[in-house]
């Protein structure tokens, strides 16, 4: 048995590399920093080594030889999950553009909230060093930042120094929308964070409203949403009055029509706080399982972020018409290429297309694909880079055992070569 | 194998050859001396009546980190006009303003250019740089490590550390983010912007740090000195954009006191006041600096009319300047206690004052300076324009004709205002090739490259002469790589993959003992973790690392 330190995770999206794991042959323990998050993520048995054709053993080779075959000819493949690390996202992007197919991130759906705001707008955010020593107030707007990031609070926040705080345990820590799950955001010293409690879907209005206080705006009403304007009114006057504000969303806990909007509003709040002589960042939760990965490599690669069709030779982008979902209930599909690296739950849909899944090892379906092929997990049976939710780091993935599986990008590169 | 190319009129600069008829042979991807040996010729070219040079280098060129996938995430629109469709031996992809990486690597091979250097690699994001650089075909590769707006640095200079330690973590980090040489963006300012300071002039303080822009320059300049890097400090100097600027950039030239510095994008540095508009051209006063520094040299930003978006490092200038932003979306960040980025999109324009005084200042600059050794030609990709529009700018330098044309199109008060009517000079093949080839490949310390005698690698690019300046370094008949033909008429007939060149000078090993606990404290990532390892960059089996020699060293 050995055991490995300063093992960086792909799985939180927070970047935690403070892990270590005891390895013991194939199998992994968490020993030090785990959480709710990375260590399952970590700790989960190896189930299957094999490639299945049509639900029978068959050798690497030969399940790649069926994949091509299945991809071969097809007018509008479409590849979904796109959940792996840089390397497999690169072979991805090389078989779609060969195959002409639709490339779809699993968590497109939410990250196009956000795009929509930055391809109409923009916006002003930062990363999590500078929020770990400069943030004095952080505002989470609809978002649980505790259970989408256990260890958020203790890494960033309540980190016992901070270049330019006298004590990070004054940090105020405001909630608007959702409450917190649990007490992390509670400082070590007991001061407890503020929360403004509304549903979700109140959300557009609560944050219109602030925005138009930020902005020095009369309102007439005297409450939001249940939340009264004087309390919005003294997160702006806070906002205002801090010296490094950051504002936290989720956009994936945003599950309601044109959130891309309440993204917005966020974005301008912050600019606007920046264009009144203080600064605040914006701060977008995301990233998990290779979410920036997919759209990062395909950013550089295509000019698009990960929702992209290559059908026509070269690659479109439209955030709403490609969404691979749509596309195989639709029956605008004629293949799906299911490519999940990280989470064995995270399964395609069902489909009576020729299906192909290179998947975590472990997968179950509830119809066995036409070919099923068990790879490594980037940052655990192969080296890597995979993105943090602030899309600005990319970390270095370790290799921690020898399981002999192979990675997504040894298996999509082979797939393209065999076509 | 054995290539012979025969008879073409060469232009080797740092050969001293200026349009003599010769034949080059190529052997094993390098230039080699005629044999003697009566080995056969396996492959040649006639090139008679061609013009032969080594391949472009592209001394600044943002082609890597990622402000770039920003730009392209934030302009889908400007993508949707220029799809780049896949043919059998080339990926598809998109271009214009801010192309997707492997249009980039083919659509720079297909001018001509062999080598592009990344100038601002944050080192947190180097990774991504060296990714997006490793995704770009054909070219040569590199990185000018950003350093100066750090917060360690900065806790180094307020704790008067000496020149020895800060020396050592130069060396450090550029060797962990695997660069070339060492950049410095608006020195301090966007570490100050973090404090809310919207401006910082050479002789300000950083609010916190207490430090100025000019400490910086001089701290930075003297430990790439010292370190022996062959790359002089690279140099985005402050007050970018803002009217009047000149001033503060004849001040940074005399304040680096002698040492090397080059200082890049001076046209966007070389502004004065004068005038109805309060805004005018520097470019005489900075040229005549340049001319009368010999420590000093400059790339120019020449900006080109039309959609392009700047992203830069400088986003405190970028914030101030967003207000320009066309169209009307912008991003800054503040990044991980190392630098920041603003990427704001630009549309310039022939008939706007300032964009065509702009325009002429950099044309200024470029005929003014009389040393091609020490001038380069730029647009800043993207920030100036993109940068296929060289083979345009290449016509301006050398047909004054054209050159007049063109300014007679422009803004008739910015005419007023520019001297480049009575600028008779043009550039000739001989200055052309100084400052895209072998002055670049001086400047930055690369070996073998940008020559064409026995023992550089062979980086050759072919035209045929054609009074049309702009369609002659459009479309060379001939690129090869490393020796190998890649492009042909202007297509690229061959992928191949460059190499990344960087330096590994020596630091002491003690200056660890200061960066881990730091490390562990305050930044959100493991020392161990941080530190860009070989195989990252040649795991995937086309990447290939080169180290230059340091200044002094053979």
């Amino acid at each position: 048995m050995t055991e490995i330190t300063e093992i960086p995770s792909p799985f939180c999206g927070i970047g935690t590399d403070d892990l270590a794991i005891q390895v013991d042959g194939v199998s992994l323990k968490v020993s030090t920093n785990g959480c709710a998050i990375n260590t399952p993520a970590f700790e989960q048995p190896i189930a299957d080594t094999n490639p299945r054709v049509s639900g029978q053993a068959a050798s690497l080779d030969a399940a790649v030889a069926k994949a091509a075959q299945l991809l071969r000819d097809t007018s509008q493949p479409v590849i979904g999950g796109c959940a792996t690390d840089v390397n497999g996202m690169r072979a991805l992007l090389a078989l779609a553009d060969k195959t002409g197919a639709v490339v779809d991130n699993i968590n497109f759906p939410a990250a196009r909230r956000n795009l929509l705001a930055l391809q109409d707008s923009g916006w002003m955010n930062t990363t999590l060093a500078e929020l770990k020593n400069r943030c004095d107030l952080l505002l989470i707007v609809g978002a649980d930042l505790e259970a989408f990031a256990p260890r958020f609070f203790e890494r960033y926040l309540w980190n016992q120094e901070a270049m330019f705080l006298d004590d990070t345990a004054n940090r105020e820590i405001i909630y608007l929308g959702k409450a917190p799950s649990g007490n992390a955001s509670t400082s070590p010293s007991g001061r407890q964070a503020t929360v403004h409690c509304c549903s979700d879907s109140d959300l557009p209005d609560v944050t219109a409203a602030l925005s138009a206080l930020i902005k020095g705006r009369l309102l007439q009403a005297q409450s939001v949403a249940g939340i009264a304007i004087s309390d919005l009114q003294a997160i702006a006057d806070k906002l205002k009055a801090a010296r490094y504000s950051v504002v936290l969303w989720g956009a994936a806990a945003l599950s309601y029509d044109h959130a891309e909007l309440t993204v917005q509003a966020i974005c301008n709040i912050v600019r606007d706080i920046n264009l009144q002589d203080t600064r605040c960042s914006g701060f977008p939760l995301g990233g998990k399982e290779g979410d920036q990965t997919a759209n990062q490599v395909c950013g550089w690669t295509t000019g698009y972020p990960a929702r992209v069709n290559f059908a026509r030779g070269y690659p479109e982008y439209d955030p709403f018409l490609y969404d691979s979902q749509a596309m195989v209930n639709n029956g605008e599909a004629d293949a799906l290429l299911w490519v999940q690296a990280f989470n064995s739950n995270a399964r395609p849909q069902k489909s009576d297309l020729p299906t192909i899944v290179v998947g975590r090892s472990g997968m179950k379906f509830d119809k066995e694909p036409d070919v099923f092929i068990p790879v490594g997990t980037p940052g655990i049976d192969h080296p890597g880079h995979a993105y943090r939710l602030d899309n600005v780091v990319a970390i270095r993935l370790k290799k921690l055992r020898d399981s002999g599986l192979p990675s997504t990008a040894e298996v999509l590169s082979a797939i393209e070569q065999a076509l | 194998m054995l290539i012979k190319l025969t008879g073409g009129t060469v232009y080797d600069p740092a050969s001293g050859i200026d349009g003599q008829q010769q034949d080059i042979y190529i052997r094993d991807g390098r230039i080699v001396a005629p044999p003697t040996d009566g080995a056969p010729v396996d492959r040649e070219y006639d090139l008679r009546g061609k013009v032969v040079m080594s391949g472009a280098i592209d001394m600044h060129t943002h082609i890597g980190g990622g402000k770039g996938n920003i730009a392209r995430t934030l302009l889908p629109e400007d993508h949707r006009m220029d799809p780049v469709p896949r043919t059998h031996i080339t990926r598809s992809g998109n271009g214009h303003a801010m192309p997707s990486t492997y249009v980039a690597g083919y659509r720079y091979a297909e001018m001509g250019y062999t080598a592009g250097f990344e100038p601002a690699v944050l080192p947190i994001n180097a990774r991504q740089a060296h990714m997006e650089m490793g995704d770009m075909p054909i070219l040569d590769k590199g990185g000018y490590v950003l350093m100066g707006s750090d917060d360690f640095l900065l806790r180094m200079m307020t704790a008067n550390k000496d020149q020895k330690a800060i020396n050592d973590y130069v060396a450090w980090t550029l060797q962990a983010a695997k660069g070339i040489g060492i950049k410095v963006v608006n020195a301090g300012g966007i570490n100050a912007f973090k404090f809310n300071q919207r401006k910082l002039d050479l002789d300000e303080q950083n609010a916190y740090y207490n430090v100025t822009p000019r400490q910086i320059l001089q701290t930075l300049a003297r430990a790439v000195q010292e370190i022996g890097l062959t790359h002089p400090l690279h140099v985005h100097g402050c007050n970018l954009g803002v009217p009047g600027n000149v001033d503060t950039t004849l001040n940074t030239i005399q304040g680096v006191e002698g040492l090397p510095m080059h200082l890049t994008h001076i046209q966007f540095h070389s502004y004065g006041t004068e005038g109805d508009f309060k805004f005018s051209s520097g470019a005489a006063q900075i040229a005549e600096a340049i001319n009368s520094n010999p420590n000093i040299t400059a790339d120019v930003g020449q900006i080109l009319f039309g959609q392009t978006v700047t992203a830069s490092g400088d986003n405190m200038r970028q914030h101030a300047n967003h207000r320009f932003a066309s169209p009307n979306k912008w991003v800054c960040m503040d990044i991980e206690c190392d630098a920041g980025c603003g990427v704001v999109p630009f549309k310039y324009k022939d008939q706007n004052f300032v964009n065509a005084l702009q325009w002429a200042i950099g044309l200024e600059i470029f005929l003014l300076v009389e040393d091609p050794w020490r001038i380069f030609l730029t647009t800043d990709h993207p920030n100036g324009a993109p940068f296929t529009s060289y083979p345009h700018l290449i016509r301006l330098l050398m047909d004054r004709s054209f050159r007049n044309d063109m300014l007679a199109t422009i803004h008739p008060e910015a005419q007023k205002m520019t001297t480049l009517a009575s600028i008779e000079r043009e550039y000739s093949f001989n200055e052309i090739a100084i400052m895209t080839r072998a002055g670049a490949a001086r400047i930055i310390g690369l070996k073998d490259r940008g020559a064409l005698s026995a023992g550089n690698w062979a980086d050759i690019t072919v035209y045929t002469e054609n009074a049309d300046r702009q369609a002659m370094f459009t479309k060379p008949d001939y690129v090869f790589k490393d020796g190998e033909l890649v492009v042909k008429d202007g297509q690229v007939v061959k992928v191949t993959w460059g190499t990344t060149h960087i330096v590994k000078p020596e630091y002491d090993l003690s200056i660890e003992n200061d960066l881990k606990p730091y490390f562990d404290k305050y930044l959100t990532m493991k020392l161990g973790n941080f530190k860009i390892s070989d195989d990252e960059i040649s795991e995937d089996g086309r990447g290939s690392l080169t180290a230059h020699p340091l200044r002094g060293a053979a």
